[in-house]
């Protein structure tokens, strides 16, 4: 990655934070923790990796991405509405009556999103079926799945990582948003991971492991990833809840809290620059 | 006694004979293979069959993303385990995207008999059909599962097929005319109306022939389709008899009694009675099952004679 497409990429996610803040302070509702945690991880994917048409929404052998982890979607909503699958204006109405943005990422409603998310744990298993839909079909799409380190707390994303191994899906690349801190508090203190690199690899993962915040470190990685033959790739992205707004970062508390006047003050003059 | 063919042997070889015309047919299936009758179609299409094992959650998820691709997914299981460990993705993928899957769910009933009450499905249309989107098909015999499969597949939409592990009388012809969404009205009768789904059904046939032997006229009604439900057929039964019995191995709470109620309390009040579930069964031969928990053909008919006196 040259140096200017790094800074283009670095710009875009500091105007993707500053969104992000100026939308969930308006509408006082919304997850920013875990938005800021992926915001480079989603926006190197957007901007730097998937093989995606916003003119041609469903064309035939795209990448597809699954925000398994859907109560992050604010940060996709950015993504897309900048990649042009709907017009910016719709942002602001995030969460509200007869919006197509919904609290959680919806399918149905909102162009772009490939995969209503929001229960948890769901995201690898239909991941897999699209991937082994893309094999039967021989193209040579990846399907990508972001997860959340508490969400693979859920049985199923263990089911899912035992079939993928098995069915030999080298087209799934699954990213691990490894931050560290859940709803009710860090994972250590709610339900610790263990050593994660070490389970997904006895499941019989190619297991990667980059900076999430770094987008240079996150695109090498995808890039490894896809190399991969009859393994599933598990990327573990190190992350930061919160990450850039230093009264948010770590804090379990900011995974779901309207943000007041005084701190989106604070928050905006922290992150500076973009706009 | 009619020939008798056991429904997941005719859904076996109708889907076999599915993926034969429509390569979009994929199967999914939870390490039941051999029970609903989807090696069959394993057998043919191994490309096109992904056994994953105990993990119903993770099959019907996988099964949302089958068909997010453009393929036609079915999916098995037994009736039980698919509407209780894979109720999430289900309702929140599936039904909720209204995503092109088909969750076939066997051993409906009673009909897994010897397994005991849980393995025993007595409350799965209660749980399918209050969710948004959801077709809800419940079949009667061989023939009937064969066009429901060939149905369900031609529709584009979330449908849960409801079927029986047991050897069932056959009822239908080969020129029977199954549409989804339509009643089918089985005998003419003025004194009281039988609606059933299922293999039951036989035994509300049975029913009805007994009560004719005592000279009471029953009407006997299939209803194949649990929702989107005939409304049409329901009320000019309702019109005709005065009194609607409604027959499901299924709890009487949220199953085709409800559906049935709902509809004449909203068009045309009746008195309304049901055959069906208020407790766990449990082992045992199927047919003394039957009889102890009240699906019996004498049972039925004592009931029908009861409502009678209610109009």
């Amino acid at each position: 990655m040259t140096k200017e497409r790094k800074k283009e990429l670095q710009d875009l996610c500091l105007k993707f934070r500053h969104d992000l803040i100026d939308i969930l302070h308006s509408i006082q509702t919304g997850h920013p923790g875990g938005s800021l945690s992926c915001t480079e991880i989603v926006t190197t994917l957007y901007f730097e990796k998937m093989n995606i048409d916003p003119k041609d929404p469903q064309k035939e052998g795209r990448d597809r991405f699954i925000l398994s982890k859907g109560h992050a979607c604010p940060m996709l909503y950015l993504n897309l509405a900048e990649r042009g699958f709907f017009p910016k204006e719709d942002l602001k109405h995030l969460r509200q009556t007869d919006s197509h943005l919904q609290g959680h990422p919806c399918f149905h409603k909102t162009p772009g999103v490939e995969l209503s998310t929001g229960p948890l744990g769901m995201g690898l298993s239909a991941g897999l079926g699209m991937a082994l839909g893309e094999k039967l079909k021989k193209t040579d799409a990846k399907i990508y799945v972001l997860l959340g380190d508490g969400e693979i707390q859920e049985g199923g994303i263990w089911e899912a990582a035992m079939a993928a191994s098995k069915f030999k899906a080298d087209n799934l690349i699954a990213i691990l948003d490894y931050n560290g801190v859940q709803l009710d508090g860090t994972l250590e203190e709610i339900m610790p991971l263990g050593d994660v690199a070490s389970k997904f690899e006895s499941f019989g993962w190619n297991v990667l492991h980059c900076d999430g915040h770094d987008v240079e470190s996150v695109s090498a990685a995808i890039d490894k990833a896809k190399e991969s033959t009859d393994k599933p790739s598990m990327i573990i992205a190190r992350t930061v809840k919160g990450k850039g707004i230093s009264f948010m970062e770590g804090k379990n508390t900011w995974h779901g809290k309207p943000i007041s006047d005084e701190e989106y003050k604070m928050a905006k003059a922290e992150l500076g620059g973009g706009n | 006694m009619s020939k008798q063919i056991a429904i997941r042997d005719a859904y076996g070889e109708a889907l076999l004979e599915l993926g034969k015309k429509n390569e979009k047919i994929v199967a999914l299936e939870a390490d039941v293979g051999a029970s609903t009758k989807s090696i069959l179609f394993g057998e043919v299409f191994p490309d096109r069959y992904f056994n994953v094992g105990i993990s119903e959650f993770n099959m019907v998820a996988m099964a949302a993303g089958f068909a997010q691709e453009g393929f036609i997914p079915f999916v098995n299981t037994f009736a039980v385990f698919m509407t209780t460990r894979a109720s999430d993705p289900i309702q929140s993928l599936i039904a909720y995207d209204k995503l092109n899957v088909k969750m076939a769910g066997t051993y409906a009933g009673l009909s897994d008999s010897y397994d005991g009450a849980s393995h025993q499905a007595i409350t799965d249309i209660a749980f399918v059909r209050s969710i948004p989107n959801m077709t809800v098909i419940s079949v009667s015999d061989a023939v009937e599962t064969k066009k429901a499969v060939e149905a369900i597949a031609e529709y584009d939409g979330p449908v849960y097929l409801r079927l029986s592990r047991a050897p069932a009388p056959v009822i239908f012809d080969e020129n029977y005319d199954f549409q989804i969404g339509k009643g089918v009205e089985l005998r003419t009768g003025k004194d009281v109306a039988i609606i059933a789904t299922g293999t039951i059904l036989h035994n509300a046939l049975k029913a009805a022939e007994l009560l004719e032997e005592e000279g009471i006229e029953a009407t006997v009604i299939n209803i194949h389709t649990i929702k989107p439900i005939d409304e049409e057929i329901i009320i000019n039964a309702a019109r005709l008899t005065g009194a609607v019995l409604t027959v499901e191995e299924h709890s009487i709470y949220g199953g085709l009694g409800s559906a049935v109620a709902e509809v004449l309390s909203q068009n045309y009040p009746t008195p309304v009675d049901f055959v069906g579930a208020t407790t766990f069964a449990e082992s045992g031969d199927y047919d003394e099952l039957l009889e102890k928990y009240g699906y019996g053909a004498r049972t039925i008919a004592d009931k029908a004679k009861q409502l009678i006196n209610r109009k």
